[in-house]
């Protein structure tokens, strides 16, 4: 295995699993730096392939950045569009006006904005939504917009009325208590908040305008208020379903927990799709020691990331067997707490001999230190040499001072996770890091996404 | 050397410095709990059971509100029984700090005063009003007497250590090791009392030794596990090593990591219903740790709690010679001759320990012409 190879892997695992917040075991501020590092560290030495990790399932925050990146040198192309097309609008138009914070105004760039903003499938209600943003996206790439939008963004009281619904309310809404209602959520709330409108009758009519994430959001505050803001929770992304989840008390989980179960399961198997039930016998070693709690600004995420590949794999699997590092037997009521004894979990996942072994940690091992390595190496030496069973660590957390997600053992392959959605395509990755294929077989694989 | 009977050391967590090592309770000991007033407002999260079924304790240095009218105060050493502390000291408060304070909180007396109050809890003073020692030694004891510490918050890595430490199941006590020397121990009966009073362990307070040690010795190892895989050839023996392993482990913590901790003398203070409450000092011998620190222990040996305070060596000094004097009734003469010494050297020596304000002036200045 070269050393190319190595830290290219190194790098897809960190932009997989890092958004450069604050996580347990380190604060925001190195996480960044360690981040900043590994982007110029990668781009510096292998310009061609970090236009190439796009087609990967980085996360928005780290694909932002190598867009950036991409369009202020030149690189890109195809790549970077489709990218774009899959980041939620917020983040695009904050990449946007970095890129005119940064001066960052060449052709293609232009091309890109205009491309983009040319997808969008209401460019009406993105410039009420994304007033702000659209506007400077606009003023950056001197675009010329048809119709009333110029007038909206640029000029708004110039008209006495516009003719586009959306356009027309937000006009109204200066002055109209009825016509606040038609806006989006965000906006309706700044001008709700400024006609005095109390929380409760706000929140209940404009209910229907709720985005589904919204929704989720504002279950529990509009809840207490004696407002049904209905959820539909099945639809919801797996992991943000999870974290949901573990956002309630456990008496609560306890009482709802037909319809929690259910939601989670049948997220699960709509990302299962067709591969659901194609996997055999699986088993899982997931962490639920104190440190899957994350930290503040990203509550319970490994937790979360664990429950919902708990779900995921059951769905993926013919036969399923999970093992919580806790013990608990009862995933919908799992907390944050307690030791990570790994190497014992993994004893009991091992005993089963199941044809493939799911690890999901933080890579923390401290219930004996070590141990969860020691087994490993054990394992693969003296009672499975024909590797009969196929091993994988997926890790939600980014490890700053070492510039990786922590491996628990150099004979298991480690990939980053932040979406449990891609649990599949990473296993596949992980095939990568176990040091039987080279950079050709890395460059063959990007090149085919 | 104090037993940690009752209770099992699990494997330690590593943060830079500093190494937190569980200590776990099988059983717990129910019928000694903390004082409801300690948890305050978190009382409520705590199931507690029945006021009859249980011996209340109060840990030294505890504020809360345990005088009459409501106004904060310390708990004046660790004590036992429902009433409160008997012996509180009351703490004021200036304006600004009580309002950046949340009431009720589990907080600790400020650092100099508990650790004032802990010296003098074990030194009393002359006991014989021989005519060399001052007034103000014979009136007041050592109190007015300072020894110097630290908060957690100074010790290098110690916050984090505890932050991202994991508690244990049943975990009832920890002991903190600094660049591996022991820095403090604290067991408490309950799982729940040990929850309540973790992030406390950061308003502690530690020895001087301590705090250079983590400045100086930013990061010690892991004692990673290694399996012996000539002795394995099926999954069961992969466990059985595991286990093995463990149990050396706690062994391996008992006898020599702890092994310095060693009470030469004790004092017992209290006692109620099954449960005994000790003060207890080492033997301050050259090149041995100093521990000095309070444990209740129940009338079938085990250890209910513990805490302790490690000695530097200016302090370990400074004790040798409070208890030379201790043992020989603070007379001076009989002290020198057993310390191999004249009178005026053991006075100079004395001054020079800071100890300078227990004598007479005159008798002092004496010893000092005498010395030169």
């Amino acid at each position: 295995m070269d050393v190319g190879y190595e830290d290219l892997l190194l790098f897809v695992n960190a932009a997989t699993a890092a958004t450069g917040q604050r996580e347990f075991h380190s604060g925001q501020a190195s996480q960044t730096l360690s981040l900043d590092f590994l982007h110029e560290y990668i781009r510096g030495n292998y310009p061609e392939v970090y236009a190439a990790v796009l087609a990967l399932e980085l996360n928005d925050h780290n694909a932002a950045r190598v867009i950036r990146h991409l369009l202020a040198t030149s690189g890109g192309g195809e790549l970077v569009s489709q990218r774009l097309a899959r980041m939620s609008p917020p983040r695009v138009y904050a990449l946007f006006r970095e890129l005119r914070a940064a001066g960052v105004n060449n052709r293609r760039t232009r091309a890109v904005l205009r491309d983009w903003l040319r997808a969008r499938p209401d460019l009406a209600f993105d410039a009420v939504k994304y007033r702000a943003g659209l506007k400077s996206a606009v003023r950056h790439a001197h675009l010329k917009l048809e119709g009333e939008l110029p007038d909206f963004l640029f000029a708004p009281f110039s008209r006495q009325r516009y003719e586009t619904p959306i356009l027309e309310a937000w006009r109204r809404a200066h002055f109209d208590k009825e016509a606040l209602y038609s806006l989006p959520y965000t906006v309706a709330e700044g001008f709700a908040a400024r006609r005095g409108i109390k929380r409760e009758v706000f929140l209940e009519r404009i209910a229907p305008k709720l985005t589904r994430l919204e929704r989720l959001r504002l279950l529990e505050s509009a809840g207490r208020a004696g407002t049904d803001t209905r959820a539909d929770l099945a639809a919801m992304p797996l992991v943000r379903l999870a974290s949901y989840v573990l956002s309630l008390p456990v008496a609560e989980r306890a009482a709802r927990r037909a319809e929690l179960t259910g939601a989670l399961s049948a997220a699960a198997v709509r990302v299962a799709g067709k591969r659901a039930g194609t996997w055999g016998r699986v088993a899982a070693v997931l962490d639920d020691s104190y440190s899957a709690f994350g930290s503040p600004v990203k509550r319970n995420r490994p937790l979360a990331v664990a429950l919902a590949c708990d779900h995921l794999l059951a769905a993926l699997a013919g036969q399923y067997r999970a093992h919580w590092v806790s013990g608990t037997v009862d995933p919908l009521l799992v907390r944050a707490s307690g030791p990570s004894p790994l190497g014992m979990r993994l004893i009991d996942a091992l005993e089963e001999r199941p044809e493939r072994l799911v690890i999901v940690s933080d890579g923390w091992d401290n219930a004996p230190p070590g141990l969860a390595a020691e087994v490993l190496r054990v394992w693969s030496d003296r009672l499975d040499r024909a590797g009969e069973v196929r091993l994988v660590h997926v890790n939600p957390v980014y490890d700053a001072e070492r510039f990786e997600v922590r491996a628990l053992s150099p004979l298991v392959p480690t990939v980053g996770i932040r979406d449990a959605e891609h649990l599949p395509a990473l296993v596949e990755l992980a095939q990568f890091a176990t040091g039987r294929t080279d950079v050709a077989d890395l460059l063959a694989y990007l090149e085919r996404r | 050397m104090i037993e940690f009977t009752g209770l099992v050391a699990k494997a330690p967590q590593t943060w830079g410095g500093v190494r937190l090592v569980p200590l776990v309770r099988p059983e717990p000991i129910v019928d000694l709990r903390l004082h409801p007033k300690v948890y305050g407002d978190e009382l409520s999260v705590v199931a507690l059971p029945d006021r009859s079924a249980y011996v209340a304790y109060v840990p030294h240095a505890f504020v809360a509100s345990w005088s009459e009218d409501g106004s904060p105060a310390a708990a004046y050493g660790t004590q036992l029984g429902e009433a409160g502390p008997r012996e509180h000291i009351p703490v004021q408060q200036r304006r600004g700090m009580a309002r950046r304070t949340e009431p009720n909180r589990l907080r600790f007396l400020p650092l100099h005063l508990a650790l004032e109050g802990f010296l003098s809890l074990h030194f009393k003073g002359p006991s014989i009003a021989w005519a060399e020692w001052s007034q103000r030694a014979l009136r007041h004891g050592l109190s007015p007497r300072g020894e110097e510490a630290y908060t957690g918050a100074q010790v290098r890595g110690l916050d984090d250590a505890l932050r991202v430490f994991e508690i244990h199941p049943g975990q009832c006590g920890v002991a903190v090791y600094v660049s591996d020397a022991l820095a403090a121990a604290f067991v408490v009966p309950h799982q729940e009392d040990y929850r309540a009073l973790h992030p406390t362990l950061v308003r502690d307070l530690y020895g001087e030794l301590i705090h250079d040690y983590a400045w100086y010795h930013p990061a010690v190892r892991d004692f990673p596990v290694t399996l012996d895989e000539s002795r394995i050839a099926s999954v069961a023996d992969l466990r059985s090593e595991a286990l093995r392993q463990a149990e050396e482990w706690a062994a391996f913590h008992a006898t020599v990591m702890a092994g310095g901790l060693h009470a030469s003398h004790w004092d017992e203070i209290y006692r109620m219903g099954r449960f005994t409450l000790r003060r207890f000092l080492p033997s301050f011998e050259r090149d041995t740790e100093s521990h000095l620190g309070e444990t209740i222990t129940t009338d079938d040996g085990r250890l209910a709690y513990l805490k302790t305070f490690r000695l530097s060596e200016p302090q370990r000094r400074r004790g040798y010679l409070l208890t030379r004097l201790a043992a020989h009734d603070w007379n001076l003469a009989a002290t020198a001759t057993a310390l191999g010494c004249g009178v005026a050297e053991l006075g100079v020596r004395l001054e020079r320990a800071g100890f300078g304000h227990l004598l007479r002036q005159d008798v002092l200045d004496g010893y000092r012409k005498a010395g030169r």
